[in-house]
């Protein structure tokens, strides 16, 4: 573990794993309210930017969720982070 | 002010609903059948003469001088031992009566050494009380004949004396030790004129099992065991009830004072936690608020590698402040932040987190509950909706089988855990999940029916092959999942735990356990009518912790185990105040009540009140900040009364991220590890020096109360009101009471709450509002707080610490007995003789494969770092599995530790390190460095004379 991005990209796929079993029909929308209200801006901002340079390690539910964020949707959304 | 008297009414409260009503000297009383007229005589006020009987422990029978006399009944019977009947006529005063009395009292004194004038006890010891009470004027048979005078003392417990020749031998002392404490240390030896009381096999106290808890020499009619401060200083002539500042279970003492003296704490038997009960450090281990370590003027200093300078109070809080606007206006206002201490009051904490997102005007602030208890609040909010333990402590009296996960209560929790054992010596079966066998596996007359060995890291495993057993075998109470859950969660959830992956023949490969074992622990719980969870660290501190937690919470709706006495989710919460100060906002997402900060409704009430603008947006957590301060954009911090260096994981991380800041305050009583790295440090107050409140484990809100002006010249709330003052933020409050006021007046569940109300009734437990005045010791009757039981699943994903070939082993870490935590307090009592170091727990295989032997310095190595300390070989632990504590700056356990965390709280992942053991010749070179550097930092410049 070096660095804080990867500590937030395995962060960030660890809540993955544990909101893509749950019942409710979207768990990307359970992972995106999780980084919602659980990281501060800072974090969030440095995920964000992760995600929009390629987002290289994220899962893809949690991908799709990183897109979601309030931060995410600011700014130019680009076609980032697929 | 007086000393706090309470009654002893002989023997224990009778429990039974059916009602008696006798005469006793003319007087009619009615009481529950089963009372001893002893009992029912002090009920009216008057007591019968008595040596052997004390209302703790079970009446005994053998003094003989609680005698009375019953119309129509032959002789004269004890009262202690006789229950009341209906209809009886009892006299306790009659001519036989007293010339019998004088008799008993006539040979006890003539073999006791008349040194009443200068005994420690005089004037409060039965002896001398009963002495009179018979109206003992002359003793025939002299006092030459063989006695018991000039037997030795034992003086080998640093906290009390035995000194056998003012012995009675009335055995009040062998019953609390074993029916209140449950270690069976003491024994009568002897027979007739040579019994004796012995300490284990003729060992010395200290030698002995004893545990050194207090209850023998609460018990004790004489002076035979003594505190040793009552020796040296003197009864005390005044005492004010207050709250033990050490762990969770919260415990009520009679702080007995001379003056602003403190004599000795006694456990006051109205406390609800611990029903007069206590363990060796809230009893004893007060002795570091007066340790010569203790800093009592504020310091500053420009750079880390300068000595401290002590300065004024006002000096101190003046460089606080410009020193944090002056990072505000440099870095940003997101660039500072506070955290908040569970073992200051509810109050302070209060006041840290309302600086924090009032002053500082973010949310970065939290507590040390993140490094603890977080995914208990998060698990148990989204299954049950409410982040607390269900029950009160008295629940255990109703519980059958007990199921204790991740926790060592007997060390951690000794209090709560003697009343466990009470309840498991009557009956209850109990079930372990813990790498560890901890003692309460084998202890005294219990024997746990199912110990699971697991490996570190597999709870959430092992819990849903628990959950797989139940559901695939129809043990789940279908009833109650029907009546109070979600259904449809439910049936999701057991269609997960059903699936193969979770069988305990699947499981058990991976956690190390038999699937019999898995299998009969869930049957015997699924089957108990009155089933009970207790669960502590060894659950919240790993990677999966709150899953675990959640899993939990699933078991206990499967089986219907809620919503009543006896049964119910159980978090041991570690230090004083860690309930309270999750239960204050102190954590950077969310306000008090557990209120997230997004919610605009929430935080307008909040902004209205303190007239300032609150950021909608969360926090950083503990381990977030030290990441945002080594890249740059997190620079001050203000500590109050937490040492993150030594007790956050991944030392060297965190020392990284504090010589990275450029202000750093700790507020503490000693120059702690963090404070190395500080830049101001604030004399911080104890817990005998304020007013305030800690909330228990079982979410009982006690009061602490002032006993003595504090040394440092503030109380630690007073501090965190200047700081904010000097930061423009007024915060206007003259006395704590006040901050309860405004907790209750912005927090529902608090809503009742106040020091008036504490005052009345002793202790609440929360919710405490309109529905509940009186407080609520059992939550989810008839209903979840959130509605309907919410079944999360609970997928096992298993920890990115892995063993191989260079860490072979698994490390968890623990507590004992007579340390505390970091041990600040703990290391600065006598309670250093009963554990000097930490070491490290290794089965003899894995000893043997490197060579080790029984106390032989070891290096403990892992990825993040490497320590030394000695090896203890023992079988407690698995093969595979090393052990150590956590108590001792020299080892710095969590050097080793990493920062792999709980998904959902950040909650460090403790408990699981993979590790290498191999023989060492003393302590590492980091350890050696580490000292080194404490040592420069801690220097004091000496003040040039005026
Ligand atoms: S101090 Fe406690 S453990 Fe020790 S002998 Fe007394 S009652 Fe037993
Ligand atoms: S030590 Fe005290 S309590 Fe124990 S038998 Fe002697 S007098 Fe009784
Ligand atoms: S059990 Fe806990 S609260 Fe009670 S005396 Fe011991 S440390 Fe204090
Ligand atoms: S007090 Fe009843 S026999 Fe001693």
């Amino acid at each position: 573990m070096s660095g804080t991005l990867d500590k937030l990209v395995m962060m960030a796929n660890q809540i993955g794993k544990f909101f893509t079993p749950q019942r409710d029909g979207d768990p990307v929308a359970g992972i995106a309210d999780h980084l919602e209200k659980f990281w501060d801006p800072r974090m969030k901002a440095s995920i964000v930017a992760h995600w929009r340079a390629g987002g290289a390690g994220l899962d893809g539910p949690v991908r799709e969720a990183i897109g979601r964020l309030k931060e995410a949707k600011r700014g130019a959304p680009l076609e980032a982070g697929r | 002010m007086s000393l706090v008297h309470e009654t002893d009414y002989g023997t224990p409260a009778s429990k039974s609903s059916e009602m008696v009503t006798l005469t006793i000297d003319g007087q009619a009383v009615t009481v529950p059948a089963g009372t001893s007229i002893m009992r029912a005589a002090m009920d009216i006020g008057t007591q019968v003469p008595k040596l052997c009987a004390t209302d703790s422990v079970d009446a005994f029978g053998s003094c003989r001088l609680c005698l009375v006399e019953i119309q129509g009944r032959p002789g004269t019977p004890a009262s202690c031992t006789t229950p009341v009947g209906n209809g009886m006529v009892v006299s306790t005063q009659t001519e036989r009566l007293k010339q019998i009395r004088k008799g008993v009292m006539e040979l006890y004194i003539s073999d006791h050494p008349l040194d009443c004038l200068t005994c420690a006890a005089n004037g409060d010891c039965e002896l001398q009380d009963m002495a009179g009470a018979v109206g003992l004027r002359d003793v025939r048979y002299g006092y030459d004949g063989e006695n018991h005078t000039r037997q030795a003392k034992d003086e080998s417990n640093p906290y009390f004396t035995f000194d056998p020749s003012k012995c009675i031998v009335c055995s009040r002392c062998v019953r609390a030790c074993e029916e209140v404490q449950g270690t069976f240390a003491l024994t009568i030896q002897g027979r007739g004129f040579d019994s004796k009381v012995s300490a284990g096999m003729a060992e010395s106290f200290v030698d002995s099992e004893c545990v050194s808890c207090g209850a023998c020499v609460q018990a004790c009619p004489t002076a035979t065991l003594s505190e040793k401060s009552v020796i040296d200083i003197g009864v005390p002539e005044h005492s004010v009830v207050t709250t033990c500042a050490y762990c969770g279970v919260g415990c009520s003492f009679k702080a007995e004072m001379r003056g602003e003296e403190l004599v000795r704490m006694v456990p006051y038997k109205d406390g609800k936690a611990n029903r007069g009960h206590s363990c060796v450090k809230g009893r004893f281990a007060w002795g570091y608020a007066n340790h010569r370590e203790r800093i009592l003027k504020p310091m500053i200093r420009e750079t880390i590698d300068q000595p401290w300078c002590e300065v004024t109070w006002e000096v101190a809080i003046g460089r606080v402040a410009s020193e944090f606007k002056r990072l505000q206006a440099r870095y940003g206002r997101l660039a500072i932040g506070g955290i908040t201490s569970s073992r200051c009051t509810n109050e302070e904490t209060y006041l840290v987190q309302k600086l924090v997102r009032g002053g500082f005007g973010n949310n970065n602030v939290d507590t040390c509950a993140r490094v603890c208890h977080s995914p208990t609040g998060y698990g148990l909010k989204t299954t049950f909706g409410t982040s607390a333990g269900t029950q009160d402590f008295d629940s255990v009296e109703h519980t059958d089988v007990v199921l204790i996960i991740g926790a060592n209560p007997t060390d951690a929790h000794p209090v709560f855990a003697s009343r466990m054992k009470k309840r498991l010596r009557q009956g209850a079966k109990l079930i372990i999940i813990d790498p560890r066998r901890i003692d309460l596996v084998r202890t005294p007359h219990i024997e746990a029916q199912h110990h699971l060995p697991l490996r570190p890291g597999t709870n959430a495993a092992i819990l849903n092959a628990i959950a797989h057993v139940i559901v695939t075998e129809g043990l789940a109470n279908e009833k109650f999942v029907r009546e109070y859950c979600d259904p449809s969660a439910f049936e999701h959830w057991a269609a997960f735990v059903s699936g193969p992956q979770n069988s305990p023949e699947t499981v058990g490969l991976i956690a190390g356990v038999s699937a019999d074992a898995i299998r009969g622990a869930a049957r015997l719980y699924a089957s108990g009518k009155n089933s009970a969870i207790y669960y502590g660290l060894g659950v919240t501190e790993h990677s999966q912790g709150t899953t675990a937690v959640m899993g939990l919470a699933n078991l206990a709706m499967a089986t219907g185990n809620l919503g009543r006495p006896g049964v119910g989710v159980n978090p041991l919460r570690g230090q004083n105040n860690v309930q309270g100060s999750c239960d204050m906002g102190s954590f950077p997402h969310e306000l008090s009540g557990y209120r997230h900060i997004s919610d605009d409704a929430t935080r307008a009430m909040f902004e209205k009140l303190w007239g300032r603008p609150l950021d909608a947006e969360p926090g950083l957590r503990i381990p977030n900040m030290f990441d945002a301060a080594i890249d740059g954009t997190f620079k001050g911090i203000y500590v109050q009364g937490e040492d993150i260096l030594q007790s956050d994981p991944n030392t060297k991380h965190v020392q990284a991220a504090l010589a990275a800041m450029e202000c750093v305050v700790v507020q503490d009583l000693f120059l702690n590890e963090t404070a190395n790295y500080a830049h101001v440090f604030l004399p911080g107050s104890t817990f005998l020096e304020k007013d305030g409140t800690f909330t228990n484990a079982e979410r009982r809100i006690n009061r602490v109360r002032k006993v003595m002006t504090p040394k440092n010249g503030m109380a630690d709330w007073e501090i965190t009101l200047a700081i904010a003052k000097a930061m423009g933020f007024e915060m206007p409050y003259s006395h704590p009471s006040e901050i309860m006021d405004e907790i209750a007046r912005l927090t529902p569940t608090f809503a009742g709450v106040s020091f008036e109300l504490l005052d009345k009734v002793g202790s609440v437990q929360w919710p405490c509002n309109e529905k509940a005045p009186l407080g609520t010791p059992v939550m989810h009757i008839g209903g979840f707080a959130r509605g309907k039981g919410n079944f999360m699943i609970t997928e096992y994903v298993p920890t990115d610490e892995k063993v191989g070939p260079r860490f072979p082993l698994l490390l968890t870490t623990g507590r004992i007995l007579s340390q505390y935590n970091v041990g600040a307090q703990t290391r600065r009592t006598d309670n250093v003789i009963w554990h000097e170091e930490d070491v490290l727990e290794i089965h003899p295989h894995d000893a043997e494969e490197r060579g080790v032997r029984d106390g032989d310095w070891v290096k403990l190595d892992s990825r993040a770092g490497g320590t030394a300390l000695r090896a203890r070989i023992t079988d407690r632990v698995a093969p595979g599995v090393v052990y150590t504590t956590f108590h001792h700056p020299d080892t710095q356990a969590n050097v080793v530790t990493t920062e792999f965390s709980d998904w959902a709280t950040n909650c460090p992942e403790y408990k699981v390190t993979a590790v290498q053991v191999s023989p060492s010749n003393g302590p590492s070179d980091w350890q050696r460095e580490y000292a080194e550097q404490a040592e420069h930092s801690r220097r004091i410049a000496k003040v040039a004379a005026e």
